[in-house]
């Protein structure tokens, strides 16, 4: 006959207990790994571990003259991939005190809001899948198509456009591109409709957001939230409303700020912006003044000696770049303040205390793209 | 009793919500001509790519087998991660001079990243972007391809 041994039964519920989140995850949307500490359900503790994807951007820039770089910027946040090119087009631009022709500046305004509308339309795909609604990833990517064909016909890619350069455009705009953004605007009005009635008022939905994952408008500043995501607790931080670049000082458009600081005003943000892009669009598309599509630059772009900051705001918040340059046609530093990476930094001190299928909410409605937190 | 009351009407509008999104799914399983699905492997010989689409860096040739290419090395210095490899050759003129000329224009396409900077740094717009996108092949060496076609020579214009 066996022997019965007897083990000391340990209760788990008392104990602590870390479980990998991670790196392949289909929550984290991507190679981020987060070590979860629970206690039972509940989240002690987390830590994010970071450099899954880390490419050396920053590095790499330093052996690149500046055209070069744009391409690795892409490459970033590659959600908003125009928004970042535009944030070192303005820097150079800034530095050589460039005045790129207007024609440039209403282009790429439009091309950016196209941009956050898609960006955002790929958050409310994977948030809806997240929450365990696989229907809105179909209807999300499918509106999203229409505008990934729209940047196709005109700059030649779907993902990856480096379609601008230091000083204007890599080339004009196709001769449809206004009709057929105009044709989106009219579909997207009805599409977004649909958004609301699936996913917005569900009832399941507004259960597991509302009141979870509370981030206080001092602890915003503090963590450096920015973009829908800091708005969402009360931190007017739009960078296009305080420190204007394109064409947005003449659109009318109002800055989306909720209070509540939870899950669901973070969702709402979004879908809000989109409408407020739509906005923007409307005002700015049919007015594109006549010109050329880049100004007239140097063959090899040198940067005087010195620091320059720019920044923009991308998909996600606020984008700096901030680049040193000792009057090489390379730069000697070159450092990205990317938004991804400072909201990820709050993720500890919100998730504490949720249960884990709050945490993968919350990390949701942050909506992080893991090559911008590594670079 | 006015817990009571909530009680019910959460139950009530937790529902409504429920099929409100459910008419939205509804309408599309009713409505298939709104199917928005590409037959893609199927509908290889009728698809065609937008004029602009970057498939990969060709070279255009004329019909007498000429293209534009003066073998400068513009688009070799420009390219972000080597992948434009230009190897030239120096021919004997008839004055008795030496003259540059395009030997291989190698292009490996397994290290491009599309930005475009060759072709629109190129003096003589000898590049051009190219429709074809099915580059995957069993051989990786099959990935880098000789542009200039073999036996062409370079435009009359251009030379001179």
């Amino acid at each position: 006959m066996k022997e019965v041994i007897n083990l000391p039964v340990k209760n788990i519920e008392e104990e602590e207990y870390h479980i990998n989140m991670g790196p392949q995850h289909p929550s984290t949307h991507g190679v981020l790994r987060l070590v979860v500490s629970l206690q039972g359900e509940i989240v002690k503790s987390l830590k994010p571990h970071c450099g899954y994807i880390h490419r050396g951007i920053e590095k790499m820039c330093e052996k690149d003259t500046y055209p070069q770089i744009i391409h690795l910027t892409d490459r970033m946040d590659y959600l908003s991939a125009h928004i970042n090119n535009h944030a070192v087009c303005l820097l150079v631009e800034k530095a050589l005190e460039v005045e790129v022709p207007e024609r440039v500046k209403y282009i790429r305004t439009i091309v950016d809001e196209l941009n956050r509308i898609a960006s955002h339309q790929l958050w409310w795909c994977s948030f809806g899948m997240d929450m365990g609604g696989l229907t809105c990833f179909f209807y999300g990517l499918r509106d999203r198509e229409k505008i990934l064909d729209i940047f196709e016909e005109s700059f030649g890619s779907r993902l990856l456009h480096s379609y601008y350069t230091p000083g204007g455009l890599m080339m004009d705009i196709h001769p449809d591109f206004q009709k057929n953004v105009k044709v989106f605007i009219k579909y997207f009005r009805k599409k977004i409709k649909d958004y609301d009635d699936l996913l917005s008022g569900n009832v399941i939905m507004q259960l597991r957001t509302k009141g979870v994952g509370v981030i206080s408008k001092e602890d915003a500043i503090s963590f450096g939230m920015t973009g829908p995501t800091g708005r969402g607790s009360g931190f007017s931080c739009d960078v296009r409303k305080h420190h204007p670049y394109g064409v947005y000082e003449k659109v009318q458009f109002n800055e989306i700020v909720r209070t509540e600081g939870d899950t669901l005003a973070r969702y709402l943000n979004r879908m809000d912006e989109m409408r407020e892009s739509m906005n923007i669009i409307e005002q700015l598309i049919d007015n594109i003044p006549a010109g050329d599509y880049t100004a007239k630059m140097k063959a090899v772009i040198k940067l005087p000696a010195g620091e320059y900051f720019q920044r923009v705001e991308s998909a996600r918040g606020e984008l700096g770049v901030y680049v040193v340059s000792d009057g090489n046609k390379t730069p000697f530093r070159m450092k990205f303040r990317t938004p991804s990476f400072s909201n990820l930094s709050t993720l500890d001190y919100v998730s504490r205390g949720c249960k884990i299928a709050d945490l993968v909410a919350i990390g949701a409605s942050m909506d992080y793209v893991i090559p911008d937190i590594d670079r | 009793m006015n817990s009571f009351f909530q009680y019910f009407a959460d139950i009530f509008n937790g529902v409504k919500s429920l099929l409100t999104g459910m008419k939205v799914t509804g309408r599309y399983f009713f409505s298939p001509w709104e199917i928005v699905t590409q037959q893609y492997p199927e509908n290889r010989k009728t698809l065609k790519m937008y004029d602009r689409f970057k498939g990969e860096v060709i070279m255009p040739h004329t019909a007498n087998n000429e293209h534009r290419c003066t073998g400068c090395g513009i688009c070799e210095t420009n390219c972000p991660n080597g992948s434009i490899e230009i190897i030239q050759d120096k021919i004997d003129m008839p004055d008795g001079k030496k003259k540059r000329i395009i030997d291989k224009h190698i292009y490996h396409l397994s290290m491009c990243t599309f930005c475009g900077l060759c072709i629109k740094t190129c003096p003589s717009d000898a590049l051009a972007w190219g429709q074809e996108f099915e580059h995957a092949v069993f051989d990786r060496t099959k990935l880098t391809k000789i542009l200039n076609k073999p036996g062409s020579s370079i435009l009359k214009d251009i030379s001179e």
